[in-house]
């Protein structure tokens, strides 16, 4: 088991490094300009370029860039925020999307799974039917839709909620933005659980466990619950990174100092801040692999059998 | 020559038999069976498919809106980026500016009274823009830019999924490991980080947004045609086309694709609503659809920056994005069912 832990966490270090290379690659070899060429001449672009060590070979460019990388230091900015460190933007915007995102992810997965067992033990009821119309409008109206529609009744037509967001009264604006990602993630898990129970009810072993007499509480969290968790990790692993990352059209919305805000301060002004993108690719893949690297570890935990099987693996 | 000789046998006596001498006994006790009747493989998928009535609904949905992103911007006399205005009788140019929705003669029929304002004659059934401009024919337009990207992308995305996954699939051994290797490289890399990192060599506009899908759903197109290869290729008629002298391309192409495309068109169906939606999103950034072209993204973001004063103008892009999504979710969803029935639903 050890040995399977550790080959999957050398791919993925190993995937991780590619697309940071990859990555870098593109950023300084693809034609363009990190700086506003307009406002300046040749010779201030290529001091600029001089300053940032745009000039060097890319190999050279990358080994300076990796061995500041793992001291935790992401460089400066080409353009945004008159050329502050990155570090120091980004762990205020890690910080406001983690703590909203986390919030969505633990309500979500809650309410979710929450709605998605009361669904599968009344089948076929008025529940089951809520259920079920509330996992499809979930899905089809995206969690931005929601939010601006909360946003203009609840805080321009009925002002109760503040208009944007604000960091020092966080407990009372991160609510709106929270349950609109949430709403989402509810919808999803809550169809998920619904199927996969529905089908595990169905299966011998818990007609065998019926008939010894089982039943209530016990029988649906140990016995059904259980099996069915395992496809809904596999759902939930890549909406834990989107909600994580924060929704850029959420943020902007909302006015939320987050990851996505700045992604967007990144691509979509007018100079493109080339280390910014990279700080940011290097984060999201970053958080992409290593949650799907515990979901996959997750799966030994959570079901025997797989364990078994990469033991087999092994030999 | 045949008349004579019925003539010759009428008159000789001989008995010409009819219909109805004989007669089946039982005719109504006879039992035919139509639930595992013979069937063609793709008459039986149609006849699931039209027996669901989500199925049926979002494919009235689709054809619905289809039509009207075809049709619609035609039924306006305004043209998508024209600016509604016209002199008065003072010789002054009035803009249409920000007008909620009417239609004149319904208005007239409720209140018994005119609009006594410049466009009293004119329709406006989702109203006017901020800028003057007709959002009937905007709304229409947007979706027709939105699935028309959407078709366009996630058409060249099946064909390059399906191709490679056919032959990482067929081949197998090292060149199956190298490609499934990309694969899993590819796969982790957001969504996000690849349309960044395209917004720094590319304009933004249509162009990025096609890019970015076509880098993206390839995948998933992929993985599922890999998974069909591998169960097909063990089956007899595949080592009969291989014995009678088949080419790889013959046997990947003609020989076992025909059998992988439902799984397919199922993906595609799914596809389809996450290139729009991503389109949507892209745009509402800033990085997407640029004026005065617009999308369904366009056309929300524009509401959204004015919602305190136009609330009515976001509603028809965010009702066509969620109709658009439902309808083909619930397409996907009867064609999965349809492809692959479940014996409890025969």
């Amino acid at each position: 088991m050890l040995k399977y832990i550790l080959k999957r966490i050398g791919m993925a270090a190993l995937t991780l490094l590619i697309i940071v290379f990859l990555l870098f690659w593109l950023v300084r070899v693809m034609p363009g300009n990190p700086f506003p060429s307009e406002r300046m001449n040749a010779v201030q672009i290529a001091n600029k370029r001089a300053e940032l060590g745009l000039d060097k070979p890319i190999l050279v460019q990358f080994y300076e860039y990796m061995s500041k990388l793992l001291q935790g230091d992401f460089g400066k900015g080409t353009s945004l925020y008159n050329g502050a460190p990155i570090k120091t933007v980004l762990s205020t915007c890690v910080y406001n999307s983690f703590r909203i995102g986390g919030i969505a992810i633990l309500f979500g997965t809650a309410v979710g799974l929450l709605l998605g067992i009361t669904a599968a033990l009344n089948r076929g009821k008025f529940l089951d039917g809520f259920c079920t119309v509330f996992s499809i409008i979930g899905v089809c109206v995206p969690s931005y839709v929601f939010l601006i529609f909360l946003q203009y009744n609840f805080c321009f037509k009925i002002p109760f909620f503040p208009y944007f967001f604000d960091p020092d009264n966080f407990g009372f604006s991160c609510q709106l933005p929270a349950f609109s990602l949430s709403l989402f993630t509810i919808s999803t898990i809550s169809r998920f659980t619904r199927n996969e129970m529905v089908e595990v009810f169905d299966s011998d072993y818990v007609h065998l466990a019926e008939s010894k007499g089982m039943y209530g509480r016990k029988l649906v969290l140990r016995h059904v619950l259980r099996n069915a968790l395992i496809p809904i990790v596999t759902v939930v692993a890549p909406l834990i990174v989107d909600l994580l990352t924060g929704s850029l059209v959420v943020e902007k919305i909302y006015g939320i100092n987050g990851i996505g805000k700045l992604m967007v301060d990144a691509i979509a002004g007018e100079g493109i801040d080339y280390n910014y993108v990279l700080a940011l690719g290097i984060l999201y893949s970053a958080l992409y692999i290593g949650i799907m690297l515990v979901v996959d570890l997750l799966y030994g935990v959570l079901d025997p059998r797989i364990r078994v099987a990469a033991k087999g693996e092994e030999r | 020559m045949a008349e004579k000789n019925m003539t010759v046998e009428a008159a000789s006596g001989a008995y010409v038999p009819v219909e109805g001498d004989f007669e089946l006994l039982h005719r109504q006790d006879l039992q035919v069976d139509k639930n595992f009747a013979s069937q063609g493989y793709w008459k039986g998928v149609f006849i699931h498919f039209f027996r669901n009535k989500r199925a049926v609904a979002g494919l009235i949905i689709i054809t619905v809106i289809v039509a009207l992103a075809i049709f619609g911007p035609l039924m306006s006399r305004f043209g998508y980026k024209d600016i509604v205005q016209f002199r008065n009788e003072k010789n002054k140019r009035v803009v249409a500016k920000g007008i909620s929705p009417r239609v004149p003669w319904i208005h007239e029929l409720l209140t018994g009274e005119k609009y006594d304002d410049s466009f009293s004659e004119y329709t406006f059934l989702f109203g006017t823009d901020d800028l003057g401009r007709d959002l009937w024919t905007r709304t229409w337009y947007g979706a027709r830019v939105s699935l028309i990207i959407a078709f366009v992308t996630i058409f060249i995305d099946m064909l390059i999924g399906m191709s490679y996954g056919l032959i990482s699939g067929y081949f197998g051994g090292l060149a199956d490991n190298v490609m499934q290797r990309f694969v899993e490289v590819a796969n982790s890399v957001p969504r996000l980080v690849i349309v960044s990192v395209l917004a720094i060599f590319m304009p933004k506009g249509m162009g990025l947004v096609i890019v970015a899908l076509l880098l993206t759903e390839w995948i998933g197109m992929s993985k599922i045609s890999r998974a069909e290869m591998l169960k097909i290729k063990e089956q007899e008629y595949v080592l009969a086309s291989r014995t009678l002298g088949a080419g790889h391309a013959h046997i990947i192409f003609r020989g076992i694709l025909p059998n992988t495309i439902g799984p397919i068109i199922t993906q595609v169906m799914f596809s389809i609503p996450t290139a729009i939606f991503t389109e949507a999103f892209l745009s509402f950034v800033g990085v997407g659809i640029v004026l005065p072209q617009c999308s369904v993204g366009t056309l929300i973001e524009d509401g959204f920056n004015n919602i305190t004063t136009l609330p009515y103008q976001i509603l028809p892009p965010i009702i066509v994005l969620a109709l658009l999504m439902l309808g083909f979710n619930f397409i996907g969803d009867g064609l999965r069912e349809a492809l692959a029935p479940k014996l409890e639903d025969m």
